[in-house]
């Protein structure tokens, strides 16, 4: 690699508050158009904002999870531009005096450590919703006002990867706050990203690219693949880049150049005279922090001192709060010592099912109990591993206990060689290649004659003894 | 500082004013005086004066987050120069 990239990301995040920033329309998502509206937000004169305590208060907390400094004097200004969807032409936003700077947020990245800079998490407002119709467009301002947070990130990330991880940890994290639905479909969580290349070793930064229009996690990473190969395309070829907005079309996977008008942005920025200043005194601020909950990294953390996870192991059962609090639900009910055993069941079987079903671990309904059960009857060995599979998605399917679908399904393991003589010696008669591989020496021959066993005992064999006893049989 | 008429063309483009050759003229002298005015800072010595953003002295107004009663949709819509349904329309615009 001849060329380091270089990303920032901005994160625009809708604050869940009830109402709005301003006034005290409600927020709810999917309401009829125009319903959510009162004078103050869609700009009437006369009409007077004042800020959402609520808001104020989340942001605060997000900020501090994110290790910034909340600064002591903050204010809002004006946002100057014109368009539909801002029914005050200018949008209610933070330009010197931003709410925190300076933090930072501790990823995983390729399984290692990496600090990557915040530059800082201001206040604003959201805009409303463009239709855009053959011969006009048309606007609904229900969204208009909604409290947003933007937090942008230093220039730290190297790699579209690197990008993606690091969404996923601040969406974790703000996840534990419950700060935000998060929710890129439903447009709670947006965000753009900033990209150049520059040469390796290079002090400069290359000339940029902002990318707009992803709505997924996906969706950002591979609009920055795409334009990292672009980048490199242009500059092995010696053609000029010039610094634009290019929006992601994710049915081409192309990023395509945003028409943009002539001549730099100019938004005319000034105190917005309607809202009053803002001190964060010293006690609010330790009243908040003493709010935050444990957040993933410490989880993480506490996991492995406690129960003797792996660090690799409880980063997967962090990374959700409510999934956390199930694992760890099932790790204190477990009355084995080995807290290694039921962990594995759930990053494995668990998570299998959970994704197979498209839901979250916590969402299977799957009561703590029968699954310590489950555990249960396959360490006595009372039924094979494969068997105890089926028996957990039918658990989640049908709500019986283990007990009963064990019987039910007569699943006991079968570990007597007298019955399973008979299974083992028709495979062993239908699979004469195998046997005579392992007669010369391969060991998986073996591996394969005790899984055709299984599977014509529809996996109530006992895998270890069948192995003992195929082997006896052969040598 | 001065200003030129370029600048002022500028300002009120981005404003969204439309000027006429009269109102320009107009509006170069009187930013000219309001700019020499302003420029009387520079005479002062302001240093011990912290940047002042809003002439109130009050701080931290805030609301609780609490329901109000919305507009419904018809009052919203009732002074729309153009409306589809319960949307306002307005000449299609994409940037």
């Amino acid at each position: 690699m001849k060329y380091q990239t270089v990303i920032g990301l901005e994160v625009h995040l809708q604050l869940n508050t009830k109402t709005k920033a301003f006034c005290g329309c409600s927020t709810d998502f999917g309401k009829a158009p125009n319903s959510n509206v009162c004078p103050v937000c869609l700009g009437f004169p006369g009409s007077l904002p004042v800020y959402n305590r609520q808001a104020l208060n989340s942001a605060i907390k997000l900020a501090l999870a994110f290790n910034c400094q909340i600064q002591e004097h903050t204010k809002f200004d004006r946002k100057n531009y014109f368009y539909p969807d801002l029914p005050k032409n200018y949008q209610i936003s933070q330009f010197d005096l931003p709410l925190s700077r300076n933090g930072y947020l501790d990823i995983y990245t390729q399984n290692l450590p990496k600090r990557i800079g915040i530059t800082r998490v201001h206040l604003e407002e959201d805009a409303g919703k463009l239709i855009h119709e053959t011969g006009c467009s048309l606007v609904d301002f229900n969204r208009t006002g909604i409290p947003l947070l933007e937090i942008v990130s230093e220039p730290d990330l190297n790699s579209p990867s690197e990008a993606f991880d690091y969404l996923n940890s601040l969406k974790s994290i703000i996840e534990y706050l419950d700060v935000s639905d998060c929710d890129m479909e439903k447009g709670s969580l947006r965000c753009d990203a900033n990209i150049s290349l520059r040469l390796l070793g290079a002090k400069e930064l290359g000339v940029k690219t902002e990318l707009k229009n992803m709505n997924s996690f996906k969706g950002v990473k591979d609009a920055l693949t795409f334009e990292v190969e672009r980048q490199t395309q242009l500059l092995e070829t010696n053609q000029e880049l010039v610094q634009e907005t290019r929006l992601w079309d994710v049915e081409k996977a192309v990023t395509v150049v945003m028409r943009t008008k002539e001549g730099a942005k100019d938004y005319r920025y000034f105190p917005d005279p309607d809202l009053t200043v803002f001190i964060i005194e010293e006690s609010m601020i330790a009243q908040i922090k003493a709010q935050l909950p444990e957040l993933p990294q410490e989880k993480m953390r506490r996991f492995v001192k406690e129960y003797g996870l792996t660090e690799y192991d409880a980063k997967i059962l962090v990374s959700s709060k409510n999934d956390a609090q199930f694992a760890e639900n099932c790790i204190q009910n477990y009355p084995g010592e080995d807290k290694k055993e039921i962990v594995n069941w759930l990053i494995g079987p668990l998570l299998s099912e959970a994704n197979l079903r498209k839901v979250k671990l916590h969402a299977l309904n799957l009561n703590t109990n029968e699954l310590i059960s489950l555990i249960g009857f396959v360490q006595r060995q009372e039924i094979s591993y494969l068997c105890a599979k089926n028996v957990l998605s039918q658990l989640i399917d049908t709500g019986k206990t283990t007990q009963d679908l064990i019987q039910e399904g007569n699943l006991q393991q079968i570990s007597n060689a007298d019955a399973l003589s008979e299974v083992i010696e028709t495979v062993i008669h239908e699979n004469a290649k195998s046997v005579s591989d392992f007669k010369a020496g391969k060991t998986n021959a073996l591996m394969y004659l005790v899984g055709q066993v299984m599977k014509k005992s529809s996996g109530k064999a006992n895998p270890k003894v069948v192995g003992d006893l195929v082997r006896r049989r052969l040598s | 500082m001065s200003i030129d008429k370029e600048t002022i063309r500028h300002v009120a483009h981005l404003a969204r004013i439309e000027l006429q050759p009269n109102e320009l003229e107009k509006l170069f002298g009187e930013l000219h005086e309001i700019l020499g005015f302003i420029d009387k800072l520079s005479i002062l010595n302001v240093e011990q004066i912290k940047p002042t953003s809003h002439i109130l002295p009050i701080s931290n107004v805030l609301r609780e987050d609490e329901l109000h009663v919305s507009l419904n949709s018809d009052k919203a819509l009732e002074n729309a120069p153009s409306k589809k349904g319960n949307f306002f329309s307005v000449p299609k615009i994409i940037e």
